[in-house]
């Protein structure tokens, strides 16, 4: 069991606030992901969970019971640090033995799990070389073989990817997944990365400032962004907000729609403008494109190859079901 | 220094330094050497020709030789096991956030700054001499006996004296090592369930290894030859005559320079016997 429940937690680093009063439940075996920008207090957050920072107010509680005050080794979560934070003094085996050896965990049932834990990441090969001696990939799965060993209430996830080179993030992220899918235990995964926000997560709370923005899970964020805020920060490329004139039109303060919802057309659009820098991705391209008279870049995504080139005159559709409205405060319009 | 042209260059430029170098090491070691194989005693006679290895027989059979080897053992040993303890102890707390931080560890490593002739007359003249020292008036207000410090406890008093000394040295180390530890991994032990003390064994301490073994290896070199420490307070009686302060009564209080140099050579053979012991240790630990 897993259920974390946040109830005016809030948090003060001397008179800053990082985070302000927030409310929020994680429900039992889901994988929740924090997203935000860097210093929007997501790892305070995740260590207020984790028991290593204090609480300047409200209560959490684990389990219906209230773990506010309770030391992070009694609180049955396991974490996984950005920079993995494993011993470098011990072999493999010794650090993922660590917890079992700090909670009295026989020696049998101690190498048991460390066989199930290196025979399911990978490990087995590996269990008596230190940690210097591996790679980045493998030091991570080290990390998440000392969190696993414990069977914890929930894990959690700082950054955990971060270090590592963008194609063993793609693999790392789809060994996580599955770890949770196997697993079916509670997991919280903090990243600044709305892709892996996306791609991983049963629910996602986006954090702007230590307020939470929006809570939903991808597919709801994505087709209904509460704010202007979430509705820049989720999807790749980012959504295209455009104001004044344009925006009147639709009876509101600024329209936003993302470049995958627009289309282009041989002539006769809606909007029109000169084709930028063009990204060509093969399955896609990605036209920036200047002058609309809209927005300084507007982005827009076309299927396929698509030859149009530096300096020509592109005609643009949006579609109009999928323009999301939003008022003077930058809240949505239904 | 690619080219022929640039490394013969280089090996002109650095040619007076490591001819200096050079002499400065192997001039006093040449005489040494050759000294220790004469019978040579400058106010009885001079230079009064070859013996062999005479000098060598007589040193170490001489009674004073054994006890100012374990006598020197002793200091050395005695200075860095209290170094590295309270150094270690010193550094954690130093490493802790607190108001003043910055004056209490110039405070710290102050006793470094002060010359050994001047920090041994302190301590003897002030602390530890029987009848003005604090120390006796301590005891006094706690109505026991002032002890006598330099004889009746001599090597501790100098160990403490010299301990003083290399305190800020082994903590100034010791502190650099500890400011280095990540948080994360003590957060990581803290999340595992280990205690306190069991970071500090299992965390704090592995990762200080390196620094100890090089507070012990450098402490060492010069622990080894500590003279004005012993030259000030005890000059070498109830039992502080290390191996140094022996070679130092053999030529210039005996006046025999022949029986001073072999005992020389001995104490670069001790020396290097645990030079190569520590390095063997550093080697291990500088391999992790
Ligand atoms: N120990 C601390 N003392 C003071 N300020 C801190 C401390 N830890 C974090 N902060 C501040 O809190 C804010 C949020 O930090 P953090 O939670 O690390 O952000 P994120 O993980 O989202 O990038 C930052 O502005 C940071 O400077
Ligand atoms: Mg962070």
């Amino acid at each position: 069991m897993g259920r974390i429940t946040l109830d005016k937690v809030s948090k003060s680093f001397g008179d800053v606030e990082v985070i302000p009063p927030l409310d929020l439940t994680i429900e039992d075996g889901d994988f929740t992901v924090f997203v935000g920008p860097s210093g929007c207090g997501k790892s305070t957050l995740l260590r207020l969970i984790a028991g290593l920072e204090d609480t300047s107010g409200g209560h959490i509680r684990i389990d219906s019971q209230d773990a506010t005050h309770v030391p992070p080794a009694k609180r049955g979560l396991a974490m996984v640090f950005q920079s993995y934070a494993l011993y470098p003094h011990m072999s493999v085996r010794k650090n993922i033995a660590f917890p079992m050896k700090m909670a009295g965990v026989s020696e049998e049932e101690q190498r048991r799990r460390i066989d199930a834990a290196a025979k399911a990441l990978n490990l087995t090969d590996y269990l008596d070389r230190r940690p210097g001696q591996l790679s980045g990939g493998q030091r991570q799965r080290v990390a998440i073989g000392r969190a696993i060993v414990r069977e914890p209430a929930a894990f959690l996830f700082d950054e955990p990817l971060s270090n590592l080179d963008a194609a063993l993030r793609v693999g790392m992220r789809l060994e996580i997944s599955e770890l949770h899918k196997r697993l079916r235990t509670t997991m919280i995964y903090v990243t600044h990365d709305q892709v892996e926000a996306m791609t991983m997560a049963d629910k996602i709370v986006v954090l702007r400032a230590g307020h939470i923005e929006q809570v939903g899970s991808p597919l709801e964020l994505y087709r209904a962004p509460r704010n202007t805020f979430v509705a820049g920060f989720i999807g790749s490329p980012k959504m295209n907000l455009i104001e004044g004139p344009e925006a009147a039109k639709h009876g509101a303060h600024t329209i936003g729609v993302r470049p995958e919802h627009i289309d282009v057309v041989e002539e006769n659009g809606i909007w029109q403008g000169t084709v930028g820098v063009a990204e060509h991705l093969g399955s896609d391209t990605f036209f920036h494109i200047h002058n609309t008279g809209l927005t300084d870049t507007l982005t827009v995504r076309a299927l396929g190859e698509v030859t149009l080139s530096h300096g020509d005159t592109i005609h643009l559709s949006p579609r109009a079901e999928q323009i999301h409205k939003f008022d003077a405060q930058g809240l949505r319009i239904e | 220094m690619a080219t022929q042209n640039s490394r013969s260059a280089a090996r002109l430029m650095m040619a007076p330094a490591v001819i200096l170098l050079l002499g400065w090491m192997l001039v006093p070691l040449v005489m040494t050497l050759l000294f220790s194989f004469k019978k040579y005693l400058p106010l009885r006679g001079g230079d009064l020709g070859w013996v062999g290895f005479d000098n060598y027989v007589r040193f170490v059979t001489s009674s004073a030789f054994w006890p100012s080897v374990s006598a020197t053992l002793i200091i050395v040993g005695g200075v860095l096991a209290i170094t590295v303890g309270l150094g270690v102890l010193l550094a954690i707390l130093l490493n802790q956030p607190m108001w003043g931080q910055g004056i209490v560890r110039i405070l710290v490593i102050s006793p470094f700054f002060v010359m050994p002739t001047v920090s041994a007359l302190v301590w003897k003249n002030m602390f530890m001499d029987p009848v003005n020292g604090l120390f006796a008036h301590l005891w006094k207000f706690f109505g026991a006996a002032p002890v006598e410090w330099l004889s009746q406890a001599s090597l501790q008093s100098i160990i403490l004296i010299v301990s003083w000394q290399w305190l800020p040295f082994a903590t100034l180390i010791l502190l650099t090592a500890i400011q280095s530890l990540d948080r994360e991994q003590l957060e990581a032990a803290e999340m595992d369930g280990a205690a306190p003390l069991q970071r500090f064994g299992y965390i704090t301490l592995p990762h200080l290894g390196r620094a100890i073994t090089v507070v012990v290896l450098i402490q060492t070199i010069f622990l080894l030859g500590i003279f004005a420490e012993i030259f000030v307070t005890t000059q070498g009686s109830f039992g502080t005559r290390t191996l140094t302060y022996l070679i130092y009564q053999r030529v210039l209080e005996s006046q025999n320079v022949g029986l001073g140099s072999a005992g020389g050579v001995y104490a670069i053979i001790l020396a290097n016997i645990i030079a190569i012991f520590l390095m063997r240790m550093v080697g291990k630990n500088l391999d992790k």
